[in-house]
């Protein structure tokens, strides 16, 4: 039961087993939930709220929200930075999502076949994406493909003339997307749990009828993991709409060269708390909200043409 | 007969063919394997290496080989900062303490009520937990940078701390909901029929019984905490607060001057507890992936 199944069988049976129950433990219950309810009100659907309100304010922290409509919108559309930052970010999600699943996929796939070795290899796989998250390894990244970096080095080894990866608009993203994409450990790791889970019987079958190591994998191991690709392309999308740490380190907190990496949430960041444009930040929130929420539909939508449920 | 013996040798032949071809195969495999998972280090070691460099030697050396070695980089990192590296280690450790306390504490709680207990709105609150999962964190940062700097908490390590102890980090929810429902029952009916309360139950039945999530949230919290730097950045203003992550920072920012060596080594220090983590966790770390499908 992962997050996939539970949100699943979530929609299907809309509380009935709730209202069949007879003996309610409520006051208890609520006392066990309070924490998080206080924290559900108070830090998540508050702030929400809050923001929402803010983002029709000019509001610099210092005096109060001054109430401007839609003005902070309006601006949004004609902003250019905005629309390049929110270019770079789309590019980031597009160019390092599918690619890390697929890696994630294969890499997964190749382990798989009770080879020996299999936990050694999965931890070291799944290191970078323990680290890859911090600031010490953003660090590394600027060095890796900087101008005297191990990438030049390594290039002129073999006679290619390098160049200033980080400092050259062009390139400075993909290094962001690569490092990214390094980090395919966690999902590799879920994609091997649900490769476990296939009935072993499936493939005896299919062996009894011989089936090729290939059409087994097109006709048995692929439509029965759709459902695990399907959500680890739903949460890893959502997740890197939001990817702040690297952007930042990399370009030394500029988003440059020419705001080749200035990442939304770091153009978000810049705004609401370098500038204290609160007002506009929250408006840019919500706007990062609703794209993230259209990414996550649109891939709902789209899981029906492509997703299998064995159910 | 003779057919019959040559027909056999012949298969145990071919057989004999097709194994050999699947060990060269699994050994290719190995090979390739193995190659793919050095080169994905290598960057890692290469920064272990170039630490213990001279520092006129870091950016001429791109290979693995440390032929003088020399702890100046720790030396002068160390101290290259307004306080001494210890202070941001210092920092760092107070934070996920605090940050793990609290999601242990709340989030168990919460979870034993999704996972045990019946109440009225529990499949909608149960999925409004799970949707706060997916949440983007900026949608809230902002009136939660007003609240909190409304309340004087800001460059201090409450906001950090605060919002754990209320649950905030619903996965964690999500996670132990899910362990709990796999201990059967009867357990907690046994306890109940001898006249044992909820929180008795929770207490003495469930929390020694999902040690395994337990030990996985930490894990999880001191990674997430230790490599957070967006919260961080905007709550920690006065550089006695800083922590690791905006320690490397400062380094950064400092770095027209020559202190690449210090950096680096300060970058080894500030990995060296995570790996330590990754060393003694992964067993918990990789069934919380895997059992959760997240992260």
């Amino acid at each position: 039961m992962s997050i996939h199944s539970e949100l699943r069988s979530l929609s299907r049976r809309r509380g009935a087993s709730d209202r069949r129950a007879d003996r309610r433990d409520n006051r208890v219950a609520y006392l066990f939930l309070a924490p998080w309810l206080l924290g559900l009100l108070a830090i998540t659907i508050g702030p929400m709220i809050a923001s929402l309100y803010l983002s029709f304010t000019d509001y610099n922290l210092l005096t109060s929200p001054n109430w401007i409509g839609l003005d902070n919108y309006r601006e949004m559309l004609e902003d250019a930075r905005l629309w390049r930052s929110f270019r770079v970010t789309v590019r980031y999600v597009v160019f390092s999502v599918p690619p890390l699943l697929i890696f994630a996929l294969l890499i997964a796939l190749l382990l798989n076949r009770g080879m020996r070795g299999l936990a050694f290899y999965r931890s070291v796989l799944y290191l970078p994406s323990m680290l890859g998250g911090s600031v010490a390894v953003a660090i590394l990244w600027r060095q890796v493909f900087g101008t005297d970096g191990i990438v030049n080095q390594l290039l002129a080894v073999f006679g290619i003339q390098g160049q200033g990866w980080i400092s050259n608009p062009q390139y400075a993203l993909w290094t962001i997307i690569i490092l990214h994409i390094w980090t395919f450990g966690s999902p590799m790791i879920i994609f091997l749990a649900g490769l476990r889970q296939i009935p072993e019987q499936y493939y005896d079958a299919a062996k009894v009828d011989g089936a090729s190591p290939l059409r087994q994998f097109f006709w048995i191991t692929l439509p029965l993991l759709t459902p695990i690709i399907f959500f680890n392309l739903v949460l890893q999308v959502i997740f890197a709409f939001q990817s702040f740490t690297q952007a930042y380190i990399v370009s030394g907190g500029t988003g440059g060269p020419a705001d080749s990496t200035l990442f939304f949430t770091l153009y978000l960041y810049r705004e609401g708390f370098a500038f204290l444009h609160m007002g506009y930040a929250s408006a840019m929130a919500w706007f990062l909200l609703l794209v993230i929420a259209a990414f996550t539909a649109f891939n709902f939508w789209f899981s029906r043409f492509w997703v299998f449920y064995d159910d | 007969m003779t057919t019959e013996a040559a027909r056999l040798g012949r298969r145990t032949y071919r057989n004999r063919g097709r194994e050999t071809r699947r060990t060269i195969g699994g050994l290719l495999k190995h090979v390739g394997v193995l190659a793919l998972a050095f080169t994905m280090l290598y960057p890692l070691i290469w920064l272990v290496v170039a630490s213990l460099r001279p520092e006129s030697l870091i950016f001429r050396e791109p290979g693995l080989v440390l032929e003088q070695l020399s702890l100046d980089n720790y030396q002068f990192g160390w101290t290259a900062l307004s306080h001494p590296f210890s202070r941001y280690l210092l920092n760092t450790l107070v934070l996920v303490g605090g940050a793990i306390l609290g999601n242990l504490v709340s989030c168990s709680l919460a979870a034993y009520a999704f996972a045990r207990l019946r109440f009225t709105g529990r499949a909608v609150l149960f999925a409004i937990m799970l949707m706060t999962i997916m949440l983007p964190f900026h949608v809230v940062v902002v009136p939660q940078y007003i609240l909190f700097a409304k309340l004087g908490w800001v460059n201090s390590f409450l906001p950090l701390i605060v919002p754990k102890f209320l649950a905030v980090d619903a996965f964690f929810v999500f996670l132990m909901v899910q362990f709990i429902r796999s201990i059967p029952r009867e357990l907690d009916e046994a306890a109940r029929i001898d006249g044992a309360t909820h929180f008795r139950i929770y207490r003495s039945v469930i929390l020694p019984l999902m040690v395994p999530a337990l030990a996985t949230t930490a894990i999880f919290t001191f990674i997430w905490t230790w490599n957070d730097f967006f919260s961080q950045l905007i709550y920690l203003t006065s550089t006695r607060n800083f922590t690791v992550s905006l320690a490397l920072r400062n380094f950064l920012d400092a770095s027209s001057t020559s202190s690449w060596g210090g950096m680096f080594a300060m970058s080894v220090v500030s990995l060296i507890p995570l790996f330590v983590i990754f060393l003694l966790g992964q067993r918990y770390l990789l069934q919380g992936i895997a059992t959760t499908g997240i992260k």
